[in-house]
């Protein structure tokens, strides 16, 4: 779908490495282009026109986030680095002033780094527990799994909707029921849901949602964190600076602005944010639905070319995203990876920064092919063919 | 890769690595190198006898061009003094950086001469060279 708008496309290369980044349309570089080209100037600052323009420009893309995602108050969408950055804004300014020894954060063991390592640090600074919600055979997260280790501690449950190995698609709307009926706060890292498929903070009813630009179409640098507004409320600032204070005259009358600006210190990434404004709209244009259901095509058409390849061992045969993890046999997945590189094909090789997956798998690398909706029949057609022939990945792997 | 010489050899030194297993006896110091794409990862032991090493062997996973290298470096410098080594990395790194370098010293390690050519996998040529430079390094000085 859309080949036509992606500039790189026209380059003979097959991109299957969308869980690590998308490609940018023309539209999203023209603008950027243009925002640097006529009217560079900073926003929430000067008064003059062009600085009214990227005003504009900018909080718009706070509305188009908040319609996309469905949040109630623009108050609600905080500009961030990433989802890295919003993870840690949401552990460190929010949950570490709150949670107390022995407090209990479930997790999975295939999280990503960023929603691991942030609450690791709390085990220290605060003594509370991480704990793991087990996954069944598929390595899915079941909710009879879920209400097993749910405890009168437990007082976060942070997971990824999408996970970037597995792919599977949690059954987030009824974990944020059960964890509210516990009095437990829900932690969607969504940086692998949000691009690929409808996310409705309202009806899912999650209390903080995080997820990057440059996976969506957008450019690298920006992230959204969503939050309840009455959470975000509490949410104490990292960083501190020009742009987020009302006024100071001594260390003890500091006096901060309202959201979201409070936790938008310094100069934005504006260039950024203008652009992922113009990913949200393309992306709407081609619908969320269809991008997903197309997605999900294309991995069927995938996994039934794959499955009779003996030498093939998928990883995750179920899943309902357009994740497909696998091993070649005796050959390790950058070699794999390095063979497909040659006819231009880009994979993932690795442990795609799921560090503890391993624990559940038993396996430390794989090969991860992540499509979108400009990926083809024909491309599958191509890696499937290289893939095929066992004896030539073994001779050119090197 | 073309030449078939070539390939032979990387590829006999990844199917059959020297020295890929647990080191007998102690003495030994270890050196963990891995990659920043967090997907190579060997842990060398070395024992070193006065200014020498004795003895080097290496478990962990990664890709044929890092267990190629690790075998066919532990080959080339099991005997060597800590100055020698030190030397032969030096060649190796100006190898990888396409520059001019000493053969007789590199011996098969030659093999990866063209990979200078190719920037993702000089990572993997060099990582057992990090590994035993940090060794020696830290252990030796």
């Amino acid at each position: 779908m859309n080949r036509e708008d992606f500039p790189l496309l026209g380059d003979d290369i097959i991109y299957f490495d969308n869980s690590a980044t998308s490609l940018k349309p023309k539209c999203v570089i023209d603008k950027i282009r243009d925002y640097y080209t006529n009217y560079p100037a900073n926003a929430h600052r000067g008064d003059y026109d062009l600085s009214y323009k990227v005003d504009q420009e900018y909080e718009e893309t706070r509305s188009l986030v908040k319609e996309f995602i469905n949040a109630q108050e623009l108050e609600e969408i905080i500009f961030t680095s990433g989802t890295t950055e919003a993870l840690n804004m949401v552990v460190n300014g929010f949950f570490a002033p709150l949670l107390e020894a022995n407090d209990e954060v479930l997790i999975t063991t295939s999280e990503h780094a960023s929603n691991v390592l942030p609450w690791f640090r709390l085990v220290k600074t605060n003594n509370i527990k991480v704990n793991y919600i087990p996954l069944d055979s598929n390595y899915y997260l079941t909710i009879d799994n879920l209400k097993k280790v749910i405890t009168p501690n437990t007082k976060v449950i942070s997971i990824a909707g999408i996970t970037n190995v597995i792919g599977d698609i949690r059954p987030v709307k009824e974990i944020c029921k059960i964890a509210h009926e516990h009095n437990i706060f829900v932690v969607l890292d969504g940086a692998q849901m949000v691009p690929h498929m409808k996310v409705d903070v309202e009806d899912l009813d999650v209390d903080f949602l995080v997820f990057s630009a440059h996976k969506m179409c957008g450019p690298t640098g920006v992230g959204v964190l969503y939050g309840k507004k009455e959470l975000l409320e509490h949410l104490e600032p990292m960083i501190l600076g020009g742009g987020m204070n009302e006024s100071f005259d001594n260390p003890h009358e500091v006096y901060l602005k309202e959201l979201p600006a409070r936790l938008e210190a310094g100069t934005r990434n504006i260039a950024g944010v203008i652009g992922f404004g113009e990913a949200i709209r393309y992306l709407k244009e081609i619908g969320m639905d269809n991008i997903h259901k197309y997605e999900l095509d294309l991995r069927k058409y995938l996994i039934d070319k794959l499955m009779p390849l003996k030498h093939i061992d998928i990883i995750n045969i179920e899943s309902d995203s357009g994740i497909v993890t696998f091993n070649v046999t005796d050959v390790f997945s950058q070699d794999v990876a390095y063979y497909l590189n040659k006819y231009n094909i880009c994979v993932r090789a690795g442990n795609h920064c799921a560090k503890i997956l391993k624990s559940s798998v038993g396996v430390n690398n794989t090969v991860r092919i992540s499509l979108y909706f400009y990926n083809t029949y024909e491309e599958i057609d191509n890696l499937v063919e290289l893939l095929s022939d066992y004896d030539k990945i073994l001779k050119e792997m090197i | 890769m073309n030449n078939e010489n070539t390939r032979k050899i990387i590829m006999d030194n990844y199917l059959n690595p020297y020295n890929r297993l647990m080191p007998k006896g102690e003495g030994y110091v270890k050196a963990n190198t891995r990659n920043e794409s967090c997907i190579d990862n060997i842990d060398l032991y070395v024992k070193f006898d006065g200014d020498k090493l004795a003895d080097i062997t290496f478990m962990g996973d990664a890709c044929a061009i890092s267990i190629s290298s690790t075998s066919i470096m532990i080959k080339n410098l099991i005997g060597k003094t800590k100055n020698e080594a030190l030397e032969y990395i030096l060649e190796f790194e100006k190898m990888i950086d396409g520059k001019e370098f000493n053969k007789e010293l590199l011996k098969d390690a030659c093999v990866y001469e063209e990979i200078s050519k190719q920037g993702s996998r000089k990572v993997c040529a060099s990582l057992p060279l990090k590994g035993i430079k940090k060794a020696i390094l830290e252990f030796l000085e």
